[in-house]
């Protein structure tokens, strides 16, 4: 049997997967601030995780977007090889950007580059940012992932020489320190190593994804020494700067290490919605 | 570290007496400015012209809010700071031309203390705490300039006891953010 998804099916569930996001922080992402809380012992950081604490509460009661800057949409979409797609998705999940600005609602955040015109409902050339995969099986999965500007614009890309493996944490440390308390930390940082220029980029983006404390002896390694930079909450001094970091690689050229730094507010806002699946 | 309530406008005194650490509540009026609200008033300074808004002891909030409209009136969804850092090289200049006491923002400034000298402090609020802060907002007065979108735009905002803010730059040279990235500079020398 084959499902049947709908263009109207596909954009409700795209308002719908943006307001979770919006409203509700993943439990693993609040687990990590609670457990961030809990250790640390400057006094004006753990106020301010406290108010972080209380306001995605008031977020979540109250439906209502975390932060103002609700992001760009990042759409990460998985498209299962039985189903038929014979309707514009592109187009469905486009309409439901703009239908949850009006109804969630969002802040428009799309300009055009140049005349920084805004478009009034977070659509515009290249935006929202659709990445498809095909994956066994017959759902479509939708993850939304909003990025906010203050974290993305302290993100930074560097193709280093091949034989530069170990500068790759100096790199990741750089980043962070040259960010200090302007990304919103405590931060999670995604780090995407080989691929290509831009793959490098996509790779870091969706290692921000990985669930939180699903760390391996490297990314725990950089972690460690993020957090001995002393930056903290907010940037006014701290023992946690940084929630988690993950780690994503790809082959690359032979002459080439391409190593991209994501970061990401303490707000790692994303959610699923997964349709179809029945048979 | 002390706590202290203020009402603007911000008189001189009233902000001399704040020392990085302190915490802060404000009520009263607050005016967002972004990016190209700070550079619309320093074009309309150069031209000699008279600005919509009352800048006299004023606290001007780094933030575009994420407004809805009902029934004619305007009321703010989600508030919090944005990255003052931005507005960092227009600041000296505003404060040349007006008598602003407070910033409030995120992350910190540089290259603003000198300026900020015996006349005006830097108020840290909790980047991305936007549900939270528009708990205190109890009206949206108006909004100037509405053309630049809803997050550049200048918004009157009567505040309740908008806080807690951490005072990261006092009148008195001293800047919180400096001394953290000051340690955090010497410890990344150590691990590179």
């Amino acid at each position: 049997m084959t499902v049947r998804i709908t263009y109207e099916d596909a954009a409700i569930a795209t308002v719908e997967v943006i307001r979770e996001a919006e409203t509700c922080l993943p439990y693993d992402v609040v687990y990590a601030i609670e457990n961030a809380y809990n250790r640390e012992v400057s006094e004006i950081a753990k106020a301010q995780l406290a108010a972080i604490l209380k306001n995605i509460e008031i977020s979540k009661k109250q439906l209502i977007p975390m932060c103002q800057d609700t992001g760009i949409m990042v759409f990460f979409v998985e498209i299962g090889r039985s189903l038929i797609i014979d309707f514009d998705l592109e187009g469905a999940i486009i309409e439901g950007v703009r239908r949850a600005t009006m109804q969630v609602p969002l802040r428009p955040n799309a300009v055009s580059p140049l005349s920084r015109k805004n478009s009034g409902d977070n659509t515009g050339a290249g935006l929202p940012d659709i990445n498809y995969s095909f994956v066994e099986g017959n759902k479509l999965s939708i993850t939304v992932a909003p990025k906010g500007a203050g974290s993305e614009n302290m993100s930074s890309l560097r193709m280093l020489n091949p034989t530069e493996t170990s500068k790759i944490k100096e790199f990741v440390l750089e980043t962070v320190l040259k960010a200090g308390g302007m990304p919103c930390p405590p931060i999670v940082v995604g780090v995407g190593i080989g691929g290509s220029f831009d793959k490098a980029a996509r790779l870091a983006k969706q290692a921000l994804l990985v669930e939180m404390d699903n760390m391996d002896a490297f990314e725990l390694e950089l972690l460690n020494d993020i957090n001995k930079l002393g930056i903290g909450t907010m940037g006014m001094g701290g023992s946690i700067t940084a929630l988690a970091v993950h780690v994503k690689q790809a082959h690359c050229h032979t002459a080439s290490l391409p190593v991209a730094v994501n970061i990401q507010c303490w707000a790692n806002r994303h959610a699923t919605v997964v349709l179809g699946g029945k048979a | 570290m002390s706590t202290y309530e203020l009402v603007t406008p911000l008189k001189v005194e009233d902000v001399k007496k704040l020392s990085v650490g302190d915490v802060v509540y404000i009520s009263g009026i607050v005016y967002t400015a972004r990016d190209e609200a700070h550079a619309h008033i320093l074009e309309l300074d150069e031209a000699g012209e008279k600005l919509p808004i009352d800048l006299e002891g004023a606290a001007i909030y780094h933030c575009g809010p994420l407004m809805v409209q009902e029934n004619d009136q305007w009321k703010a969804v989600a508030s919090g700071p944005t990255t003052s850092a931005r507005m960092a090289k227009m600041t000296p200049k505003l404060l040349e031309k007006h008598n602003v006491r407070a910033l409030i923002g995120k992350g910190g400034m540089q290259g603003v203390t000198e300026a900020l000298k015996d006349r005006c402090v830097y108020l840290a609020y909790t980047g991305g705490c936007a549900a939270l802060a528009a708990g205190s907002i109890k009206k949206v007065r108006s909004v100037h300039w509405p053309q630049l979108g809803m997050p550049e735009a200048v918004w009157e905002l009567e505040v309740e006891r908008f806080g807690p803010l951490v005072v990261g730059i006092d009148a008195h040279g001293n800047d919180l953010f400096e001394k953290v990235r000051e340690q955090a500079l010497k410890a990344f020398c150590q691990l590179r």
